[in-house]
């Protein structure tokens, strides 16, 4: 039994049951990490000896007879790279905070550690989560496991690599434009953003600040909720934080899978799809479509004619927003250091000079640029009116549907190299994911088939009103059933075999 | 750069009127910071009172300090202001080593409190009103120590220190609008001003109000209109200014020093200034024309402040009684003039005096104290009366140890001291020094037997009736028992054993 094939939810109940031991189950991945990660690159630290040390935890508990710490005791993940670990470097894919490590842990750090999770290692990521690709990391590109000459997707390619190379069965990853859920189309796999405020942001090194969002990246629907509500609930270090219940995602998920979607209304969003979408994206996303009404949803257009403001608005807001957050990296308390200048204000300037990326520099310039005395109204306010406008659309698309859908993203998965010196192009890949962050919403990628002409992975989003994840959950699990049922072999299976390093 | 030309003040007067504004940031003495759960005490080894979000660690987040919103609202209300029911915090950009995360979270557009004002008693006893334009939150940064090179700032200086434990201590900035028509009295009303709200504050109890610890730091702005022209001059700011005294005089130098430079035709830059409390004058810091764009936006870490009505109603009904109130319910309480209670006032005596009374001391033990051996004691060790580190409450204590014989005036000198030399409270000087009177009958009566016996010619003396006599005796036991017997008592057991 190959137990890196698992799903989450499977190998949690053969820890559970003692078939397994999670420190055999750490091992197994930490040997296909060995095995593969060479290629993949979807790793910027592996720590061996605390996952180890933290499966034996998990083990001598339930060795002892007390009850596993949660469903997902003793499984393995792979935590984005953003989030502070205090045994483990924290390095947001920067060479600004190459070595650094945090004196304190994450809140979702903390909670997985309290829920007996196994945490493997760092993911790789565009450099402060700012990309598509992970071409931006400062540590070298990820390659998706379905073609290693393409991009994963990102900010997190590496949280959704790490699924498709079967080296994790769980990650964590952030979205701030759709970096959870853009990497999941690309790679075959489930991604979640949470509902803002759903999942504490305390430890998750900011990016912008109003859009960023914490969520799972599994392979199945059920794995995604169960994780969901391992990391989600109220913080009171997170003054975003909502206080209230964590919607009964697992549950959902759960009578999702049973395949009836009677009395569920889909919103078709008008906007997004045709043109600019890859014709196999299309395609798949529209069977998807028609899978959902087989199985009893009541298929609605309907339109939100401020979408096409989004990225606009997106690409004022998030780098405003970074300008400001990023400006605490200055080499006087941590992290890099240039110390050739004769001044704190030119050791600052000289180490954000060699510290940070070009993608990243664009974006400070950019944000710092919007929030200027005098641009300020014509920027920044005018992109927070826009935002207002798209929460509106998604209020009155709400009152014709339960959830919403469209393609995740509008092309598969590209070639690495293709767009790194395009921006624009690489920004218009977030078109379909970015007005759920505006909004505040909360938004999941589900695997939707192959596109005809590469044969790569598509991705269904299915999105829902603020703290609606519940139904969603529920239409991803039906969704899912539906196309495993009707295919010999589960989608993420059919990832091509990879080159082993031994 | 030449020595600026300085214009008599009455000549300055005659031509120009001043136009104030002060702003005054406020260290508040909440447990903890503004955004976190670190103390706030005053002189911890640096880089103590830190923790990641105060020290602006990548991934840490603020959460609101609900007392130090408390706090501003209190200090709102009581400049009569109007309490924003809504507002968010915002972010001030700029780098600079001793601010963590290089943005300072201020309240820009959106203050706590607006459209107050507090009317400021002057030494003749009028009154001017001092129009309060907002009081908004923000926090404070770090200390920066720039080691080495003439002028102990930052350029020049061959390294620096940072002590993180002042960033993030809640800070409340308050600010008068134009202050205009003060003419010859600019500088006394800037400094009645400042006087006035560091004593509303030690009422409201929500600051150490210590302008030599900077929990209490002001800003001078002025400038100067030609004489009845109505036409505003360009403005200077100046920092630095860390006493009553220093609001006052640097007043008045701007003053001498702007008309200097309007009289020679030229124009006043607008700039900030230090004052320089050695020399009493001001010098040109950063230029503002070319002061950097803080590029404010709204703080996207922080939900808004939305104090609900019936909170504000609550704070303002609980208020302290204002030390304007105070006074004028002691003047008629204790039946003082005019000049006796200006005089207690501007000891700084009074708000002690009745806190002293109001801790169960009578009026006029409690005034005697004050403005007698504890003004003495804050002479000779250089503070204001404020300064001395004895309570109200202590000297209540002294003031009941005497009433009720166990403590002499003189011994409660010496516990007075005691308290002041940092030995602890009256009760706990008391046992330590072993200062109580000895009230031990048992042994009283030995030690007048004993001195009786010493000296057997006045003990007949006194048997003889030459009861006058007995002051060698009472004299001898006094002596014996290092000051520490009740006299009179002494006295009586003298008479009592030679009858």
């Amino acid at each position: 039994m190959d137990l890196t094939r698992l799903s989450a939810a499977q190998l949690a109940e053969k820890i559970h049951s003692r078939e397994v031991s999670a420190v055999e189950a750490a091992q197994a991945h930490l040997d296909r990490i060995a095995e593969v990660d060479g290629t993949v690159h979807a790793f910027l630290h592996v720590a061996t000896e605390a996952a180890l040390a933290s499966a034996a935890l998990v083990d001598a508990g339930l060795d002892a007879g007390a009850p596993p710490a949660s469903p997902l005791a003793g499984v393995p993940l792979a935590l984005k790279d953003v989030f502070t670990t205090a045994d483990m470097p924290t390095t947001c894919g920067s060479k600004i905070l190459e070595g650094w490590r945090p004196p304190y842990d994450a809140t979702v750090t903390s909670r997985l550690r309290a829920a007996g999770i196994t945490i493997l290692g760092k993911t790789n990521m565009d450099e402060f989560a700012m990309g598509s690709s992970t071409e931006h990391s400062a540590y070298g590109p990820t390659r998706n496991p379905w073609d290693t000459g393409r991009i994963p997707g990102g900010s997190g390619g590496g949280s959704a690599a790490v699924l498709a190379a079967f080296e994790a069965p769980l990650a964590i990853g952030t979205d701030t434009g759709g970096s959870i859920r853009q990497p999941a189309a690309m790679t075959g796999t489930v991604g979640v953003k949470p509902t803002y405020g759903g999942v504490s942001r305390y430890g998750l090194v900011a990016c912008a600040s109003s859009l960023d969002q914490g969520g799972p990246c599994t392979r199945t629907v059920l794995d995604a909720a169960l994780l969901h509500e391992v990391i989600a609930g109220h913080d009171p270090l997170d003054s975003t934080s909502i206080d209230a219940p964590v919607p009964a995602v697992v549950e959902a998920a759960r009578a999702g899978a049973a395949g009836d979607l009677g009395g569920v209304r889909v919103g078709v969003v008008r906007e997004l799809g045709g043109e600019g979408y890859q014709p196999g994206v299309e395609r798949a996303y529209r069977a998807a479509v028609e899978r959902l009404e087989k199985l009893g949803a009541e298929v609605v257009e309907v339109s939100c004619p401020h979408f096409q403001y989004g990225l606009a608005a997106y690409y004022l807001i998030l780098p405003s927003e970074v300008s400001s957050n990023l400006a605490r990296f200055d080499a006087m308390r941590y992290g890099l250091r240039v110390d050739a200048g004769a001044s704190a204000e030119e050791v600052m300037a000289l180490t954000r000079e060699a510290g940070f990326g070009p993608e990243v520099k664009r974006r400070i310039i950019l944000g710092t640029y919007a929030l200027s005395s005098g641009y300020y109204d014509a920027y920044y306010g005018q992109a927070q009116k826009v935002r207002t406008l798209i929460s509106r659309d998604f209020a009155a698309a709400f009152e014709q549907a339960d959830v919403l859908v469209s393609p995740t993203a509008p092309t598969t998965a590209f070639r690495i190299g293709d767009k790194v010196d395009d921006p624009l192009a690489m920004y218009l890949n977030d078109l379909a994911t970015i007005p759920t962050n505006l909004a505040g919403t909360a938004a999941m990628s589900v695997p939707c088939g192959l596109a005809e002409e590469d044969g790569l992975p598509v991705g269904l989003q299915i999105m829902a009103p603020a703290l609606g994840e519940a139904q969603m959950y529920r239409v991803g699990a039906a969704y899912e059933a539906a196309r495993d049922a009707d295919d010999d072999l589960p989608l993420i299976q059919r990832v091509p075999t990879l080159e082993v390093s031994r | 750069m030449s020595a600026p030309t300085l214009v008599d003040f009455a000549e300055v007067v005659e031509r120009f009127d001043p136009v104030l504004g002060l702003e005054v940031h406020v260290e508040l003495s909440t447990n903890s910071k503004m955004f976190c759960g670190c103390p706030t005490d005053f002189g911890a080894e640096p880089n103590t009172q830190v923790c990641p979000v105060c020290l602006g660690l990548p991934g840490s987040l603020p959460v609101v300090n609900r007392a130090a919103v408390e706090s501003a609202m209190r200090i709102g209300l009581a400049l009569n202001c109007t309490i924003a029911p809504w507002g968010r915090f915002a972010r001030k950009n700029y780098f600079y080593p001793d601010m963590p995360k290089n943005f300072q979270t201020s309240q820009y557009d959106e203050p706590i409190a607006v459209n107050g004002w507090l009317d400021v008693p002057l030494d003749d006893g009028s009154t001017v009103r001092v129009e309060i334009e907002r009081a908004h939150m923000e926090e404070d940064t770090g200390k920066s120590l720039h080691v080495g090179g003439a002028t102990g700032r930052i350029h020049g200086a061959e390294y620096s220190l940072l002590d993180y434990n002042r960033a993030g201590v809640p800070l409340i900035e308050i600010v008068t609008k134009m202050i205009p028509g003060t003419r010859e009295r600019a500088p006394e009303v800037a400094r009645a001003y400042v006087t006035a709200l560091r004593d509303l504050l030690r009422a409201l109890d929500v600051s150490d109000v210590r302008m030599d610890q900077g929990s209490l730091r002001c800003d001078v702005n002025l400038s100067l209109s030609p004489r009845d022209s109505g036409v505003l001059g360009t403005r200077s700011e100046t920092k630095n200014v860390n006493s009553l005294r220093s609001v006052e005089r640097a007043v008045r130098y701007e003053m001498t020093r702007q008309a200097g430079v309007l009289l020679a035709g030229e124009k006043v830059v607008q700039e900030t200034r230090h004052f320089d409390e050695a020399t009493g004058t001001t010098r040109a810091g950063r230029r503002k024309e070319t002061s950097e764009d803080y590029r404010y936006f709204p703080e996207p870490d922080l939900v808004p402040i939305a104090p609900p009505a019936e909170w504000v109603e609550e704070l303002r009904t609980t208020l302290p009684e204002l030390p304007w109130a105070r006074r004028a319910r002691v003047k008629a309480e204790w039946g003082l003039s005019d000049p006796e209670l200006r005089d207690l006032v501007n000891a700084g005596a009074l708000d002690l005096i009745a806190e002293t009374v109001a801790a169960g001391a009578p009026p006029a033990d409690a005034r005697s104290w004050w403005v007698s051996y504890l003004a003495q004691q804050a002479n000779v060790r250089g503070v204001e009366l404020v300064g001395l580190p004895i309570t109200p409450a202590q000297v209540a204590r002294v003031i009941e140890l005497v009433a009720s014989g166990e403590l002499t005036n003189k011994l409660a000198r010496q516990v007075v001291d005691g308290v002041l030399d940092g030995e602890g409270s009256p009760d706990e000087v008391v046992e330590r020094r072993g200062l109580k009177v000895v009230s031990d009958e048992g042994a009283l009566v030995a030690a007048v037997d004993e001195a009786l016996a010493a000296q057997p010619d006045i003990a007949a003396k006194i048997r003889g009736g030459k009861v006058a006599a007995a002051g060698a005796i009472v004299g001898a036991v006094m002596k014996a028992t290092k000051g520490q017997a009740d006299a009179k008592r002494v006295r009586e057991l003298v008479i009592e054993r030679c009858s």
